[in-house]
């Protein structure tokens, strides 16, 4: 298990006490979702859809780089990764 | 008289009030503006459209406002032009170019999506616009807050043609020059959307600027005699242009304007710059983001903010996607100025290339009604083309001189 930080978007805040980053663990971002859920019931649904697969529009980044430029949901994670939560960008 | 019901998430369908809001805050979902079609029905016919004047506020009822439009007056009913020397050597029978690159103030169909824009930013009482743009948002946007006297930031990648950074700057707006891409610079101005509190045309209104393109479909509707093409070619670059064009037609359809649609829309991207083609190519569930490098940098996005939603309309219209190359989008430029006498920018040179090679594919019929969409002045991006043509013939101001010339190239 990893120890990482997430950052959480505003609209999330109010299932994480209004904390705009917190700590939680996992393997990869799969389990990590799942870690936070535990911590912070309620935030797996607003991230996931009902067949459990990240929502289109939630854009999650491991150091600064887009996880659709790694292994999706199955990025793995090391201690003292930052993990961002970005709702869709809009432009265009 | 307001015909806007409110905003709706196009993911999970809750609906929030008609304000500054662009993301559904349960699922995070893009918002839309939602219409009282049944009331509109009733007063939107065609013999009110065209009494109206000749530009895009005349379907003002499909429009977000609540009052009377305020900027834009000018804006739109751009040619369409029946293009019988670029069909002939396409070999199709029956072509059209919407031809949005002689658009009111700018010169690009952005001019459409800005008034509408700031017209309403106007009525949310905002005083300052913005933008993130590849240029041609920059330009409308710096044009139409200079008329209606709106302080207005600009946000461009640092590496845009000169072109459309001198055609932000006469308008004296602030003029940010981000050093990154498209997608580095919408990013940072969702930052600063979010801490400032000013009307990003494209970020926090963008529900209700990105309607502004429906009225590009409108137009063309009504100017092949109140029907929808059978096929028509858009350029891509966040995807919005190409949903806003399929909506239109749907909206004249269920309005009873226009017969049953039947139209099959094609989404053009240029090569190194095509999340969107892939993913239809694919019929992929994700739209994977690129890196962008293509000379077409007006559609140099690399993560399209609706290209689930741009998949989506091509795919449900029966349509597909092509990309096209560097050197295929300046020839396309050239061909489309020496057939037709326009001169388009790099997005065009991208969508005449796409809808050349989706003919050579049998994708699109040659007997059937095709409309090429036209969005941009080749005026603006003369760098990607400058090279690739013959330079002029220097004579000395004297009749012998040009006679000795012209002798020679007989």
């Amino acid at each position: 298990m990893a120890k990482v930080k997430v950052r959480i978007p505003t609209p999330l805040q109010k299932l994480t006490q209004d904390k705009a980053e917190v700590e939680a663990e996992g393997t990869d971002i799969n389990s990590l979702i799942l870690d936070l859920e535990r911590r912070y019931p309620g935030i797996k649904e607003r991230v996931c859809d009902e067949k459990g697969k990240l929502r289109r529009f939630i854009n999650i980044y491991v150091n600064e780089e887009d996880i659709r430029f790694l292994k999706l949901d199955q990025t793995q994670l090391r201690d003292n990764d930052r993990v961002s939560i970005i709702p869709a960008i809009a432009g265009g | 008289m307001s015909y806007i019901k409110g905003l709706k998430c196009r993911e999970c369908h809750r609906h929030y009030p008609k304000e500054v809001l662009f993301v559904c805050e349960y699922c995070f979902g893009s918002l839309e503006v939602d219409y009282d079609y049944e009331a509109i029905k009733k007063v939107l016919t065609k013999e009110k459209i065209l009494s109206r004047p000749k530009n895009m506020w005349r379907y003002k009822e499909l429009l977000p406002l609540e009052g009377e439009p305020t900027d834009g007056l000018n804006t739109g009913f751009t040619p369409l032009i029946r293009a019988n020397n670029l069909a002939k050597v396409l070999g199709v029978k029956e072509l059209y170019i919407k031809d949005d690159s002689v658009n009111h103030p700018t010169l690009s169909f952005k001019d459409r999506v800005v008034a509408v824009a700031l017209s309403r930013a106007k009525e949310l009482g905002f005083r300052t616009v913005a933008c993130a743009s590849t240029g041609n948002l920059a330009n409308s946007v710096s044009a139409q807050a200079a008329m209606a006297g709106l302080r207005a930031y600009i946000f461009i990648p640092a590496d845009l043609e000169l072109g459309k950074v001198i055609a932000s700057l006469i308008y004296a707006p602030t003029v940010v020059a981000v050093e990154g891409n498209y997608d580095e610079v919408n990013r940072l101005c969702s930052e600063i959307a979010s801490k400032y509190k000013w009307a990003f045309v494209n970020i926090n209104i963008r529900p209700y600027y990105a309607e502004g393109s429906k009225t590009y479909a409108y137009e063309i509707a009504e100017q092949l005699n109140w029907r929808a093409p059978l096929h028509i070619v858009v350029p891509s670059a966040g995807g919005s242009l190409i949903t806003k064009i399929w909506k239109g037609l749907k909206e004249f359809e269920k309005l009873g304007l226009i017969p049953e649609v039947k139209t099959k829309v094609y989404c053009a991207q240029g090569k190194g710059s095509s999340p969107i083609v892939t993913a239809i190519k694919e019929n992929s569930d994700i739209i994977k983001p690129v890196k962008p490098k293509t000379i077409a940098k007006s559609l140099a996005i690399g993560n399209p903010a609706d290209g689930y939603y741009a998949k989506d309309t091509v795919l449900q219209s029966g349509g597909w996607a092509e990309e096209a190359s560097d050197e295929e989008i300046v020839e396309a430029i050239k061909l489309l100025a020496s057939t037709e006498g326009i001169f388009t920018e790099t997005a065009g040179g991208v969508t005449v290339a796409v809808t050349k090679k989706l003919i050579e594919q049998k994708r699109i019929p040659p007997d059937e009604s095709i409309v090429i969409s036209i969005t941009g002045n080749g005026l603006k991006t003369q760098e990607a083309v400058y090279e690739k043509l013959p330079k002029p013939i220097k004579i000395k101001p004297t009749l012998s001189s040009f006679e000795e010339y012209h002798r020679k190239e007989q």
